[in-house]
């Protein structure tokens, strides 16, 4: 006897990322209040983790007694002025390794010395060179966010069609258009990707930058919480750092969706 | 204007590649150059435009550039070659803007070249956005918009299904009708030779030379799709062409 027809099995989804807002809140709200929920009952001790109601309440003591924008303000005009000065070198230079040789050659090995290095073992030197105050602090974000910059620019100038730039030549494009209207905005999307690298790193070296002579920032409030072993104020700024990273990669994503509105 | 290469030699490495190419593309005509895959035939045209410098022989430019011609040797691109940020005039503007040109004038000419190509309903819209043949409507168009004396076409209808190529085969042959153009064809596809080369070049395998050169009389409009007159000739070059294609194949299997 025939097998009776049965239907086709359908085995070809997945892969295809699909977007689900709600699922990264859950998360969070599910690992929050299972923190909560082990804190409150004893089945975690109140060394070991604070509670985060209290965290919360430590936050709105924060923002009530105007300590919050003391701390913040410095914080984020030192993280913008650093991360631009960095960001912005960092793409000149990676842009000029894309398209000279010689400048290539001369300047990859460089920096490629100069990655791994860990910048905060450089703070020191940075306070001798740039002065206790604002001036080593920019310099710390700076370098941090100018090395990956830079790397992420020249692969993103190398991974650029060479058909298109052929095409510009045989049209004969000066070489300035070719660079303007070609290489750059084919480089922008690795560009961007790069920065949301450098800037995550930013915001980790902003902390270490705080360390040394800063009376405001969020990175000296979590130090001075870290030495009296607060943990409600450490983890208040922990979370205010988390935010911020959270708040820069939006606006990258934001950026990425205007400026890249041409990819699909 | 005309193109005349002489004593035309390329290798890579110590692998040649072309030897001893003398040709001539005469004014107003379109050559197309055949030949099985590997014979340099797309490093041929890449010399004849000036963007690869050949190991032996020259290639000369004879005659007056002709008046209001942006750029004498322009490419039509197999992939292309749009690019992806701008849109279809955007693309076609690009070619214009390193020209002192006033920007009315400018936007005459591509109003112009897309209407030519019949594509001003899509002149806001994204390269992505539009399908392969309509994408290679807009590289013509922006050929068109600096009026070349000799348009380079490499394989400009390899990457588009038959239905397309047929289309956009009436399409260049309706362009060459109303103004004719001088242009190299180089293609594997010998029914795209018959239909629009009014010579045919056909090249051996590696190293690439000059087998044989196929004049056809009929003019451009006469020749449509499955004439018999094209059919024959096609049926020539094949068996000319087939030796040396089983051989080039061969060849790139056993390395």
């Amino acid at each position: 006897m025939d097998k009776p027809p049965g239907k086709v099995v359908f085995r070809g989804g997945g892969f295809a990322p699909v977007t689900r807002r709600w699922v990264g809140f859950l998360v969070f709200a599910l690992l929050l209040s299972g923190i909560e929920w082990g804190t409150r009952t004893g089945a975690i001790s109140p060394l070991t983790l604070p509670r985060p109601s209290d965290v919360l309440q430590t936050f709105a003591e924060l923002y009530s007694s105007g300590l919050l924008f003391q701390h913040l303000l410095p914080s984020l005009s030192r993280l913008a002025v650093g991360a631009a000065l960095g960001a912005t070198l960092g793409i000149g230079v990676g842009l000029f390794i894309g398209l000279f040789s010689f400048i290539r050659a001369g300047l990859v090995p460089l920096v490629a010395a100069i990655f791994p290095i860990p910048k905060i073992a450089l703070l020191p030197l940075f306070v001798i060179w740039f002065g206790i105050d604002e001036g080593s602090k920019y310099a710390l974000i700076a370098f941090g966010t100018f090395t990956p910059t830079v790397v992420a620019t020249y692969a993103a100038v190398d991974n650029v069609d060479r058909t298109l730039i052929r095409m510009g030549q045989s049209f004969g494009l000066s070489w300035l258009s070719i660079v303007r209207k070609i290489v750059l905005p084919g480089a922008m999307p690795g560009i961007l990707a790069g920065l949301r690298i450098s800037l995550a790193i930013a915001i980790i070296l902003l902390v270490a930058a705080e360390m040394l002579g800063a009376e405001y920032g969020i990175g000296a409030y979590i130090l001075e919480a870290g030495a009296l072993y607060d943990l409600e104020r450490l983890f208040a700024g922990v979370v205010i750092l988390s935010v911020l990273g959270v708040l820069v990669s939006a606006a990258i994503s934001a950026i990425e969706r205007r400026v890249l509105n041409w990819r699909t | 204007m005309e193109l005349r290469l002489r004593g035309l030699g390329h290798s890579y490495g110590d692998r040649e590649v072309l030897r001893g190419i003398d040709l001539d593309v005469p004014k107003g005509q379109i050559v197309c150059i055949v030949g099985p895959s590997g014979c340099g035939k797309s490093t041929l045209l890449r010399m004849m435009g000036g963007l690869e410098r050949p190991d032996r022989g020259d290639v000369l430019q004879v005659g007056e550039v002709p008046q209001g011609c942006l750029n004498p040797l322009t490419y039509i691109f197999q992939d292309f070659a749009l690019l992806p940020w701008r849109s279809v005039a955007g693309n076609v503007s690009l070619v214009l803007e390193d020209h002192p040109l006033a920007k009315a004038d400018a936007q005459a000419m591509i109003a112009d070249v897309l209407n030519r190509t019949r594509l001003t309903e899509f002149a806001d819209a994204l390269p992505r956005q539009l399908s392969g043949g309509m994408n290679q409507r807009v590289d013509i168009a922006r050929a068109l918009v600096v009026n070349p004396a000799v348009m380079l076409m490499d394989e400009p209808l390899s990457s588009l299904d038959s239905l397309t190529r047929e289309l956009l085969m009436d399409d260049l042959v309706g362009l060459w009708t109303r103004a004719p153009f001088t242009a190299v064809y180089v293609t594997h596809n010998l029914a795209e030779a018959v239909r629009l080369g009014h010579r045919i070049v056909v090249l051996s395998r590696r190293p690439g030379e000059i087998r044989e050169v196929v004049e056809l009389d009929k003019s451009l409009d006469a020749r449509g799709y499955g004439d018999a007159d094209l059919e024959t000739q096609q049926k020539y070059l094949w068996e000319v062409m087939r030796a040396e294609a089983v051989a080039a194949d061969a060849e790139l299997v056993s390395g």
